[in-house]
Order: C-alpha cells, then structure tokens, then sequence
C-alpha cells in the first residue's frame, strides 16, 4: 500500500513533464510572405531543426513554477536576519514604480530627447547617491556589489597608471568579506592582510608599518563585519593618504550610517554601495543587484562611460571621456533596479533614512539584549546595525554547531542568520534583523533561538538532523561537488582533471 | 589531542610530507591538512617531467570548504603521479602518508632544502595553530 | 515614511530592554567629529500617492514603444512577451528570496536554476552552464578570461563584428592582466576569418548574428581556432538559435550571450542576464554560480549550489573571477520563456523575425536614394544607406512616430552614413508598410 509523501510529491523536472506536440504560446499568423527558411538563412547556417527544449502546455508551466515558488522561504513570508545582507522589506510600491509601461518598454538607445523623464531620474538618483555618501561623483553602471568593488578598484588602478606610480598592493583586512580579496587579484593588484585587532577593528600600528609606496588602497568595511564602527577610520585614512594610497570602503553596511555619518566625511575616497541591501530593492533569488560606486573628485575622470551631461537640449550621455576605465557592463546598468532604489529614496526622504539607519542600530541591539543572554556575543559594546555570536561554547558542550543551530530555525520558519562568517569568530552567527521588523517578530527569533540552545542540552541529535519539518534536509554537498551533475540528462562530470591547452 | 605525525618523515610549513624513495622524494600533504580541509571533493595534479621551484605549486587539492594549493617543497622534475588518486580520493583522506602521496620529486639540489621541519617542530606548528 | 513598524511606545520598551534612555546612547561608538550633524539635503518625503504622481510625470516625460513604432536592436530587442512569463516571475516567493544559500529554505529556486543551466545546454548545444552572469558583454569577458586561463597564452583574437561595447567591455576587464586584443578584418557584414600572424592565440571570439545583423560562418571560425590550437567563443543572439546551428555543433568551446531577448522587456537596457555555458572539461574554470544535483538524509533528490569554493567567498586570492551573484530573476524569466515556446515556438519566433527583416530590407533597398551598404546573409538586423544624412532622417522619423534606427557612426567610421535597422516579430505588417512611407517620405 502507498501512502502520500509526508513532504509532498517531489516536484519533476521541466524535462521529466510534457510530451511531444505541446505548446503553451502561439505566435499568430504571419503578415508577410511565407518565405522558406532556407532562403533566409545559408545552408552552413541553418539548423534542420530547433533547439531540443521541453515541449509544455501552459498549464503545465504554470503549475510547475507555482509550485517551485512556493518551495522557498521569501522576505514576504520569512524573518531573514542574515548579516551583512540587510534583507529589508521590499516595498511594493517600488515594484509599481518599476513596472511602469514606459520604464519597461524604453529602449537604452532611443534619442535623449524621448527619455528626458528617465535621464533626469537617473541622474537625480546619482545626486542622491553623493549626499548619503559624502563624496562627489556616481556611477550607476555596475550590475551588483562584487561588480561595483572591482569598478572601483579599476579606477583607483588607472589612477595611478596615469600617475606613473608603481603600486601593486591593496590592504585587506582579515575580517573582510570574500569579495574583497579576489576584487583585488582580478585588477592585478596584489592583496595583502592587515592585522585585525580582537575586536574586529583595524590594528592601525599594523596599518602604519604596511602602508608605504606599494600600496594603493586600504579596503575597509564600516560598520565592520563585527557591525562595529572603525572608530579610528580617520586615523586610517591619514596613514594612507600621508601614503599617497587610497580608502576604499565596502559601503554593504550602510544601512547603520545613513543620515548618521557620511564616508566622505572620514576620508573615503571610493566606495560601492548595494542597492539590494541598503535600499531595499528585492534579492530575487539571487539577483539582480545594483552596485553604484562613488568617489571623489579625482577619481572621476576615471568612472565608466558614458557619463550623464547636462546640455543647452537637456540630459544626454557623453561618451567623450578619454581618461575613462571604459565600460563595465552594457548600456548604462541595471534600470529596473535603479528606479527601484529611486522610489525608495523619494519615499524615505531625509527623516525616513536617518531613522532606517536608528531604528535598525535600535533592532539590533534589542535582539542583542535577548540573545547574549543565552550565547555569548564576543563583541557587545557598540554594536550597530549587526552582531556576531557563537555557538563554540555550545559545540564544545554539546556537539552542536552553528550549522545545526542554523539548520533547526528552519524548522521555526525562520531563515537562519550569516553563519562562519566572519572568520575571526569561530561558529559565527552574524545577526542583522534591519529596521522593518517589528519587536514581536524579534522576540519570536530570540525565543526560537533559546529553545534550540536548551535543546542542544537535551537531545542535540535532533538538532544534527534538522530541518526535520522540511524537505530536503541535509542535502549531501560533499556528494553535489565530487559526482558533479549540474545538467539534466548527462552523466556527472568528476572527479574530471581540468583540461590545460585543451 | 594526538596528532598523526609520523617520526620518519619531513614536513614543510605549509603541510606537506617529504619522504626520500630512491633518487627521488615522494610528497604529500599530512593528515592535519586532510583533516583541516574535511570533505575532499577534487584534486588536481601536474603531469610528470614538470620541473618545479621551491614553493611552486604542483597542483590543487578542493573541498567544500577550501582550494588549497600544493606546494614544492624542494626545486627538481616531477618524476612520477599518483595518477589513480583523484579517482580514489578516499585514499587521501584515509592513508594520506602511504597511498595517498601526490607526486615525486627529484630534486635538482637536495642539499638546498633547508626549511624542512623534523616531526617535533611541525607538531609544534599544529599546536600553536590552535587545532 | 520609512516602512518602520515601531510606534514611540515600542521604541521606549526596546529601549528600556537594552537599558539606555535613547538610540542616541548606542551611536557612541562613532566618534563626534564624524557625525553628521546636519539633515541630509534630499527631497522631503512623498507619501504613496504622491510618489505615485511623482512617477506619472516622470513618466510623462518618456515617448517609447508602442506609441513609437520601434526599429531599434543593437544589444536589445523587444519580442513579444506571454503573460504567464510576468504572473510566474514576479511571484513574491521569487522576487523577494535571497541567495539560496541553504538548501532546504531554498528547494525552488534551486531546482529552477538547474532547469536553467540544462535548458541553456539545449539552446547553445554544450555540456555544462552557470547561473547565470549580469549580462552578454560581462559573459563575453569571463569567456575570454576563461580561455587565458585555459591555455595559458597572453592573446585574443577578435571579430570586429563583435558588439562595440562588448568589446569595450572586454578590454576594460583585460587592461591590468596585459592581456593582447588582435582584431580579425571584416568584409560587409561577415568576419573573414583568416589566420593573424604573430604570438600564440589564446581564443577565438565572435558574435552570432554579429553586431552588422550578419550571420557568420561558425564552421570557418572553428577551423580558425583549431588551427591556431586556440579555443572558440561565440557570443550568441538566444532567440537566434531557434533557426541557426546550434554553435555547440558547430565546435564553439565557451558559448555566452545576452539573455534579455527571452522574455525581458528593453527596461531601458538593464537588468538582463549573462548566459555562460561550456564543455565539461572546463566546469572548474566555470565563473559565478553553479547548481548541482545531490541527494539528502532521506535519500531524496535534493539541489544546492556546489563548487562553492572556486567562487570568490571561499577561494579569495585565486579566484577565477569576483562574480558573486547571478542574474536570478532574469534567468527565471528566461528559463519560463523558453518553457512556453518549447522549440516549435521558439523556432517560429525566430522565423517570423528573420522573414520580416527580409521583407523591410527588400523593400527599403528599393526606395529612391537607398541602399544597403552591406552584403551577406543577415538575422533580423541590417544597415541602411539613406540619401539623406543619418541624424536629420532619424529626427524626422522620431516627429512621424518611428524610433527608427541606430546610427552607426560611433561604432564603425565607413559606416558614418548608416543607421542599423532591427525588425522583431512584434512589428506588423502595417507598421512596416507605414515605415516605408515615412522613410521615403522623410528622405525627400
């Protein structure tokens, strides 16, 4: 006898459905001459037949994304208090604002003249971008925060190419988050560490001794990825400008110094900010993102072009920027999240984002109060926007850890916080509930955590095998990375050895 | 906590082993550096007749959780490969200092590899790393 | 407005819990000097209804399709878009999920990413792809990155025909490794591939159709790079592929592309997606993200992102490229897109747009004073020779309703006096009809 799954069916691939003959859309007829493709397209061109794709009825499609959709834990339905990703609501009217007919349908390459409504937002969002920041020019190309800290690291390269300067090496914190150091290979500039004081913050006799003639920038994080605030960062820009280097500034955590401080006014001389995290356009599974950089002025000859130019005809892109790094991306970024960030911006307001920027330090630091009071928190004092906790006592008590306690707010319904991040902290659980949640969902997330860690007490194989309401649960990822299977219908790719001169 | 340090070998800073076959040394990584990387996913060797420097790197060893580089502990050619150990990597995880070597070396000046650390001296290493 | 929920009592309980008397206590650890001390100088806030008249006149303050009858390509293309690609992407469930990073809270967007990476495999003809990347030209550049790294060698050669800002793209990324560009020649609209003298070539990289609406002989610049012991990249038009060889058949090593096409709207040119697939040899070398399938404690087929640690986060120093997020949504929305057409469906869109550019082309070429400056066999673009100059006809054209075409002069100087025309399957038989008219009429 069978009975139903406890989880439910196991939802099929697109290609383990349909049959052959289906089709869920039908383009019309045709208004022009029936012409045969193979007097369209030559014989070493044309392909006898399409692409071997699934062959689905709508209702089929439509049920099988439906379904798909519904597998997945979403800020609208889910407390999200990942550090370091700001995980906001994500307002919808946003979404309306994006969703505009004209938005949608305005092509990059249309005359200035037809999108005067658009250039003037943009650049309105630039201006906008320059004041949070403290610094004097935008650009809006890059596509997400990795792709914005290379852009900027890009400039600060050409800088000093232009200058003659031989600078190889950028100084990289070791509490860092990845991005940063393989930001720096990819320019060719060599990263090296800076000591890390034992409470996250910059060990600025480190710095001192390292910054010389080498270097080009300093990457920093601030509020740091122990949502500390580098209190000596002004220290830290004079050591590297008496340098002749740079301060760069991972702007990810912007969300604890908007309206508050502004990095330009601590010597910041380039910085990207995300505009899925901060400025709450939505993460959509894995983007996209936008990720703006901004910098003073003597980096702005470098910025990508084109550059919006106001002219005597109105705003026009000007692509006459010869000391530009060139371009980063197609056309001019990401639109549809700009007008996002836009909207967010004009709903805020002055007020609105100085008290985004106070009520999440105030959010996190009530979590703070609930949560040290069950595991220990390293760093308390000061924290901003995010803490750091650890679940080492734990492990070492009990056997559990972070992952295990990660694992069973899962079966809470909560998504679990950052976990073995930052690396300076061992089992890290790094917690940012941002500024739109309320006190009960807070106290909630704390009551959930302290039944785990009284659980782990109690029965910590439970807690090893969790989630235990969801399914998957533990997906063997040691199994996904060494029988590689990343296409349906193949055999798996390893253990491969990569080909070299293939 | 004990370690698994054999007393017959050598060892390098960057956790490889180094035991002397022949003319040539056979080389692998210990079994503090198999158990630092947990689940080993990929490895990646160089071909025989590569000629190596001091440091340079001879392959790649891939887990979930790190890439770490393989390292020359001496300047010479790549004589040999252990060509049948990506296929069997659980023999680098279970028997990293007898089936799971890597690669052999012979070295072009065996007098030059100074730095190799005796089996006391990288226990101390392991230790003060905190493991 | 700021979407904070907490009333004044709320802020004073959070307070007293955490034991200072004002948010004010918790800012200490910012030193004074630092503070800003002064309101931000930004436009007071608009409540919903205001914002949403604030967006009406901006958007007053924007003419575009289809009030204007639109010819424009070059990178981005308006194709007809189903319904059902906006009801099932914009789903909060997908819209609003970060990464998914754990596995179990995460089950279906993971599961629609695999069936993107296999349904790339099938429209490109290749083994293995990512997530995705932000979009073609950024593609285009990991591909390069992706052969110097494969071969070791220090050069790349390149169509001419390749998108001009994708190529600006490329040489903006391989400035600091000294990487070399060597460019192949072109002859009309098609790339003569003909062996470059001098150092050892890493890659081979050409559009498909290329940027000129011509379609290229794959076959000829496979047997290029073959020669020269170099690798193929094509950079290929998806909706395309419904009707040209698949450029996995026809020995591409890397094929990417622009994914906009496959049911993203032009959003005034972003965000689309980077698609990125390749030969399984290569899957180590893959940038971005990567989902695999896997079981779980239970035995159940399960998927995760896997190879985690070539990506940037873990690899740091060595990474192969920084690219720490994909293009999720858009992928989603390419990978439904693709679901509703099947290959029928995909196969007939690419019809309808080659046999409507044929019919344009056809007819511009016999209105007094025209032509068209380049021969060969093209997809769904070509260039126009008007009588007039270039800038003064689109303008009037833009007074009769028509976004008439792209101007060529910045990208290519013998082209100075041409506009690249592109027609999809949106464009009626009328539209075209009173095209012609306006041109003809517009050109006197």
């Amino acid at each position: 006898m069978k009975a139903p799954p406890p989880f439910g069916p196991i939802e099929p691939l697109l290609f383990e459905r349909g049959a052959s003959g289906r089709r869920a859309v039908r383009m019309g007829e045709s208004d022009v001459p029936a012409v045969p493709a193979e007097s369209l397209v030559p014989s070493f061109a044309l392909a006898p037949s399409p692409p071997p794709l699934p062959e689905l009825s709508e209702i089929e499609v439509v049920r099988h994304f439906t379904r798909l959709s519904r597998r997945n834990l979403s800020v609208d339905s889910a407390f999200y208090p990942l550090g370091s990703c700001t995980m906001k609501l994500n307002p919808k009217a946003n979404e309306r604002t994006a969703t505009q007919p004209s938005f949608a349908r305005a092509h990059p390459l249309q005359p200035a003249r037809t999108v005067q409504g658009i250039l003037e937002m943009l650049e309105s969002l630039e201006r906008f971008l320059a004041e949070i920041t403290g610094l004097d020019a935008v650009t809006l190309e890059p596509a997400a925060g990795a792709h914005g800290e290379w852009t900027g690291l890009r400039t600060v390269f050409a800088l000093y190419r232009e200058r003659g300067e031989s600078r190889s090496v950028v100084l990289v914190p070791d509490s860092a988050h990845g991005t940063n150091p393989s930001s720096c290979t990819i320019c060719r500039f060599r990263a090296a560490p800076v000591r890390s004081r034992p409470n996250g913050r910059i060990d600025l006799d480190d710095l001192r001794a390292r910054a010389d003639s080498s270097v080009a920038a300093l990457m920093v994080t601030n509020p740091n990825t122990l949502g500390l605030f580098e209190s000596d960062i002004g220290s830290c820009a004079e050591i590297l400008h008496k340098a002749g280097a740079q301060l760069y500034l991972d702007g990810a955590n912007m969300n604890a110094l908007a309206g508050i401080a502004r990095p330009g006014d601590f010597g910041v001389d380039v910085m990207h900010l995300n505009l899925h995290k901060t400025f709450s356009t939505p993460h959509g599974g894995g983007g996209p993102g936008a990720g703006p950089v901004a910098v003073k002025s003597h980096l702005e000859p470098y910025l990508p072009r084109p550059r919006l130019l106001q002219g005597p005809a109105g705003l026009r892109w000007d692509w006459d920027r010869p000391r530009s790094i060139g371009k980063t991306r197609s056309f001019y970024g990401s639109f549809g999240v700009l007008v996002r960030a836009y909207a967010y911006i004009r709903t805020l307001g002055p007020d609105g984002l100085r008290g985004m920027a106070e009520d999440a330090i105030l959010n996190a630091n009530y979590l703070l109060s609930r949560v040290r009071k069950f595991l220990p928190v390293p760093h308390p004092d000061g924290c901003l926007h995010e803490f750091v906790a650890t679940a080492s006592d734990l492990k070492a008590r009990t056997g559990v850890r972070a992952l295990d306690v990660a694992k069973r707010l899962l079966d809470w319904g909560f998504h679990p916080p950052t976990i073995y991040f930052p690396l300076i902290v061992p089992e890290a659980l790094m917690i940012e509930p941002t500024e739109t949640e309320t006190r009960e969902t807070l106290d909630a997330f704390a009551d959930a955590l302290e039944s785990i860690v009284e659980e782990s007490a109690r029965d910590p194989e439970t807690l090893r095998l969790a989630p235990h309401l969801l399914s998957p649960s533990r997906p063997d990822e040691v199994k996904a990375a060494k029988d590689l299977k990343v296409t349906w219908g193949t055999d798996s790719c390893g253990p491969m050895k990569r080909v070299d001169n293939a | 906590m004990s370690h698994n340090i054999p007393g017959d070998l050598r060892y390098t800073e960057t956790h490889e082993w180094v035991r002397p076959v022949g003319d040539a040394w056979a080389v692998g990584i210990t079994d503090h550096a198999v158990k630092s990387l947990t689940d080993i996913t990929f490895l990646d060797l160089a071909d025989a007749g590569k000629a190596v420097a001091v440091g340079d790197s001879f392959g790649e060893v891939e887990s979930v959780k790190a890439v770490a580089a393989l390292n020359a502990p001496v300047a010479g050619t790549i004589t040999e490969t252990n060509r049948a150990l990506p296929g069997r990597l659980e023999d680098l995880a279970g028997d990293p200092y007898g089936k799971g070597w890597l690669v052999k070396i012979k070295p072009s000046n065996p007098a030059a590899a100074k730095g190799l650390l005796d089996a006391a001296a990288y226990l101390a290493i392991v230790e003060k790393a905190g493991h | 407005m700021s979407y904070v929920p907490h009333t004044d009592a709320d802020r004073r309980a959070m307070l007293s819990a955490i034991g200072v008397s004002s948010v004010e206590d918790l800012l200490r650890g910012i030193p004074e000097p630092l503070r800003l001390r002064r309101m931000l100088d930004l436009p007071p806030a608009l409540a919903e209804p205001d914002l949403e008249r604030h967006v009406d006149a901006i958007s007053a303050r924007v003419r575009t399709s289809p009030g204007l009858v639109s010819f424009l390509g070059a990178g981005c293309y308006d194709h007809f878009i189903p319904a059902a690609v906006d009801a099932l992407a914009n789903r909060a469930e997908f819209v609003t999920a970060y990464t998914p990073y754990q596995p179990e809270a995460s089950p279906g967007i993971l599961q629609a990413i695999f069936e993107y990476q296999t349904l790339v495999c099938l429209l490109t003809g290749m083994e293995v792809s990512n997530a995705s990347l932000y979009d073609g030209a950024t593609a285009l550049a990991e591909a390069a990155r992706l052969g110097l790294e494969a071969t070791g060698r220090n050069r790349l050669l390149v169509s001419p025909l390749v998108h001009p800002d994708a190529r600006e793209v490329l040489a903006t990324a391989l400035q600091p490794s000294g990487a070399g560009i060597s460019l192949l020649s072109r002859k009309g609209s098609a790339t003569v591939f003909e062996p470059a003298s001098g150092e050892p070539l890493a890659a081979v990289l050409v559009q498909q159709p290329n940027f000129l609406g011509g379609v290229e002989d794959l076959a000829k610049a496979s047997a290029l790079a073959r020669s020269l012991g170099a690798l193929l990249v094509v950079s290929a038009n998806p909706i395309s592929l419904g009707l040209l060889r698949r450029p996995g058949d026809l020995g591409a090593d890397v094929v990417v592309g622009e994914g906009q096409p496959l049911g993203i709207p032009p959003s005034y040119g972003g965000p689309g997606f980077g698609f990125f697939a390749t030969r399984r040899a290569h899957v180590r070398r893959l940038p971005g993200r990567l989902v695999g399938e896997t079981v779980d404690r239970r035995g159940d087929r399960a998927f995760v992102l896997t190879l985690q640690t070539r990506e940037q986060h873990i690899r740091r120093e060595k990474a192969t490229s920084n690219i720490c997020s994909n293009q999720a949504l858009m992928a989603l929305r390419g990978a439904v897109y693709l679901s509703l057409l099947g290959p029928s469906g995909l196969r007939e869109v690419a019809l309808e747009c080659a046999r409507k550019a044929r019919f344009l082309a056809d007819r511009i070429s016999r209105l007094p004073g025209f032509s068209l400056p380049c021969e060969g066999p093209f997809f769904h673009e070509f260039a126009v020779r008007p009588p007039v100059p270039v800038e003064r006809l689109l303008d009037r054209l833009l007074d009769e309703g028509f976004l008439g075409g792209v101007p060529l002069g910045r990208m290519f100087a013998d082209l100075g006096d041409a506009f690249l025309v592109a027609v999809t399957e949106r464009r009626t038989r009328a539209d075209l009809e009173r095209f012609l008219e306006a041109l003809e009429r517009c050109a006197r």
